[in-house]
């Protein structure tokens, strides 16, 4: 039997979608010094809320914003605990993703609870029959849009280096009257948004409806990509790749007869394993930012 | 306006901080459970108090409390030497399979060394799950928050996978595992559905306490999370009291697993993954990474638990409301307790402002 390898690649593009909208986010934050752990909470928020409000409205064009601007809260939440407070860094994630997690399972009981499964309006994939090309729009958003976006702006814009800088030494960018606060504060909230956009594509694209597992860890795969890829936009797109790649391979195993002993969830948690085993490789020796989950306050 | 280090903290503050961030919980919770069309004042009065006004009440307040001691010791544990263990959810679990592992293969064993094999083997599986992040931290120093929180997933999985596959029950055909034998079920107390589990988990509390409070291992440990690179200089070995600590919160984890399952399930099931371990994160904060700390919270968050379950029945507000209260109450502490080091003063001209580095 001849292994359908056009398929399993074609599945590693949507596989690895949400998770370049989120490691990108998470990375915008790290890159200024701030580690977002809310991430894992902020995609479930963007499924969630893209998936109400599509319910609610049958318009994918207003369900995808309202994510978007529900990303951009978590965010400012996140912000406003790290940046403004100093709260720590590790603390503040947690607590943001048990919050997000607990807001959106209490109106999911409310709104959803009991009776069947609704179903909203989704995306279609373009070119359908078009082989790998056969994605959602979302994903190439994230491929072609997102991904050189977000390096050119680290790379070549007055804000990207300014991000930077702040990530780096936020003395220096402060008395080069650069706001620590301010910059922060920005790639939070942005980060935010894209990760939501990487929740949403898992009901508005990918499912067409919202279930309590949707997003199973892949907040912390985002951030595991972003240490894989040393804080850098190709590196963690590739790592995205990666993961999709052996998502999707075990996908394929999984209806394969010959590995129809093995029980699917081993199957299943085979790409997280496989991150811990390129981080154990990749993530010797790494350089965090230089001022890496410390709050900054003027001397 | 912008925020100035204090010179002095007086002593009310720390106590008034957590006082408003109460309040402020209160009234950021009140929105939301009048949306489910409920009167916020009677809601509060079934998360709080309305548990602890009956016997039976008290004892389901007891029996809720009971994983959180175990998974907010194991992260207090943890966080007090400066590594960051968020996987006591899956050391948990790991914990729980290890148990049930050993009970089902030797079913008939007697009270006597059933009860101490299984609490050993569920300390022991927390252990290997906490172990290969702890050892490449250790070895190559890779940062454990992220390895901790991927194995959760994985943990679960096996969880399932498990239940679905060789453990499924042959009677039933439905994912739980079989009943274990007599001799593992961790005996009850009060002749209430509160076990031996708490006994163990308040002698825990007492001797982590003592060693973090009397002794110069305490004072090690806290050097070590307070400033790792002075404690370091001053001869003390951070990296491996980080090791053995990762180590320690492991088995913390895993010993309530095995509780779980020996003093309430008495078999495993799925319903064991309901964030005992991430919740553990949030006894621990609130418990101010103390052993009492942690026995107050995981007691008051076991309230709001049942709390939950009440008013879901009573007041059909759904129970994922204990959730929201008990994360919105984490939040706005560790901020209140945050900002109370700081004071507002208005924004002076800078040439108004000479000694602007004294901070206050």
């Amino acid at each position: 039997m001849d292994f359908p390898i056009l398929a399993v690649l074609a599945a590693t593009l949507t596989i690895a979608t949400p998770l370049v909208f989120g490691g990108l986010g998470a990375l915008l934050g790290e890159r200024t010094g701030v580690l977002n752990l809310g991430i894992e909470g902020t995609l479930y928020a963007g499924a969630f809320v893209g998936f109400l409000v599509a319910s609610r409205t049958d318009s994918l064009a207003i369900a995808t914003l309202a994510a978007v601007v529900a990303g951009a809260l978590a965010g400012a939440l996140m912000a406003l605990l790290t940046v403004t407070l100093g709260v720590n860094q590790h603390v503040a994630g947690i607590g943001t993703t048990l919050l997000l997690v607990a807001a959106c399972d209490f109106t999911n009981r409310l709104l959803f609870g009991g009776g069947e499964r609704t179903v909203t309006v989704k995306f279609d994939r373009l070119f359908s029959g078009g082989g790998i090309l056969a994605q959602y729009p979302m994903t190439f958003v994230a491929f072609l849009l997102l991904a050189p976006a977000v390096w050119w702006v680290l790379r070549s814009t007055g804000a990207g280096l300014r991000l930077t800088a702040v990530g780096e030494n936020p003395e220096a960018a402060d008395t080069a009257g650069i706001s620590v606060a301010r910059t922060r504060w920005t790639a939070l909230v942005v980060g935010g948004a894209l990760m939501a956009l990487g929740g949403s594509f898992l009901t508005l694209s990918v499912l067409g409806t919202f279930t309590l597992d949707i997003v199973s860890g892949r907040g912390w795969i985002c951030i595991a990509l972003v240490i894989f890829g040393r804080w850098k936009v190709w590196p963690v797109v590739l790592g995205a790749l990666l993961f999709g790649f052996f998502d999707a391979l075990q996908l394929q195993l999984a209806i394969t007869s010959a590995f129809g002993s093995v029980p699917n969830e081993l199957l299943i948690a085979l790409p997280y394993l496989v991150v811990i085993a390129a981080l154990a490789i990749r993530g010797r020796g790494v350089r965090y930012p230089g001022s890496y989950l410390t709050p900054y306050r003027r001397a | 306006m912008r925020f100035v280090l204090r010179s002095r903290e007086p002593r009310w503050l720390a106590p008034a901080s957590v006082g408003v961030a109460v309040l402020l919980t209160l009234l950021l919770t009140a929105g939301p459970i009048r949306m489910a069309g409920s009167a916020p004042v009677a809601a509060f009065e079934r998360y709080v108090v309305t548990p602890l006004t009956t016997p039976n009440g008290l004892a389901e307040v007891l029996l809720a409390a009971t994983p959180l001691l175990f998974t907010g010791l194991a992260v207090a544990i943890a966080f007090r030497v400066g590594y960051y263990n968020i996987g006591a959810e899956g050391q948990f679990l790991a914990g729980a399979m290890a148990t049930t592992a050993v009970a089902l293969s030797l079913p008939d064993l007697p009270t006597v060394a059933a009860l101490p094999v299984g609490l050993v083997a569920g300390a022991l599986g927390g252990v290997a799950w906490a172990f290969l992040p702890a050892f490449l931290r250790r070895r190559a120093g890779i940062d454990e928050v992220v390895t901790t929180l991927l194995l959760n997933p994985v943990a679960v999985l096996l969880l399932q996978g498990l239940l679905n596959g060789p453990w499924r029950n042959p009677e039933t055909g439905f994912p739980d595992s079989e009943r274990f034998g007599s001799g593992y079920e961790l005996p009850s107390l009060f002749g209430t559905r509160v076990h031996a589990g708490l006994l163990l988990g308040l002698v825990l509390v007492a001797v982590i306490a003592v060693v973090l409070l009397a002794t110069p291992l305490g004072v090690r440990l806290r050097a070590a999370g307070q400033s790792p690179s002075a404690a370091e200089f001053s001869g003390v070995p951070v990296g491996l009291l980080q090791w053995r600590s990762a180590l320690v919160s492991g088995a913390l984890a895993g010993l309530g697993g095995a509780s779980q399952v020996m003093g309430v399930q008495h078999q495993l099931t799925g319903s064991l993954a309901a964030g005992y371990g991430y919740t553990g994160v949030v006894v621990a904060t609130l418990g101010g990474l103390s052993a009492l700390g942690v026995l107050a919270v995981a007691l008051l968050l076991g309230d709001v638990q049942v709390g939950a379950q009440n008013a879901s029945i009573r007041l059909q507000l759904p129970s994922q409301m204990g959730g929201v209260l008990t994360s919105v109450l984490l939040l706005t502490v560790v901020a209140a307790l945050s900002v109370r080091h700081y004071r507002l003063v208005r924004r002076t001209p800078r040439s108004a402002e000479p000694l602007r580095a004294g901070g206050g």
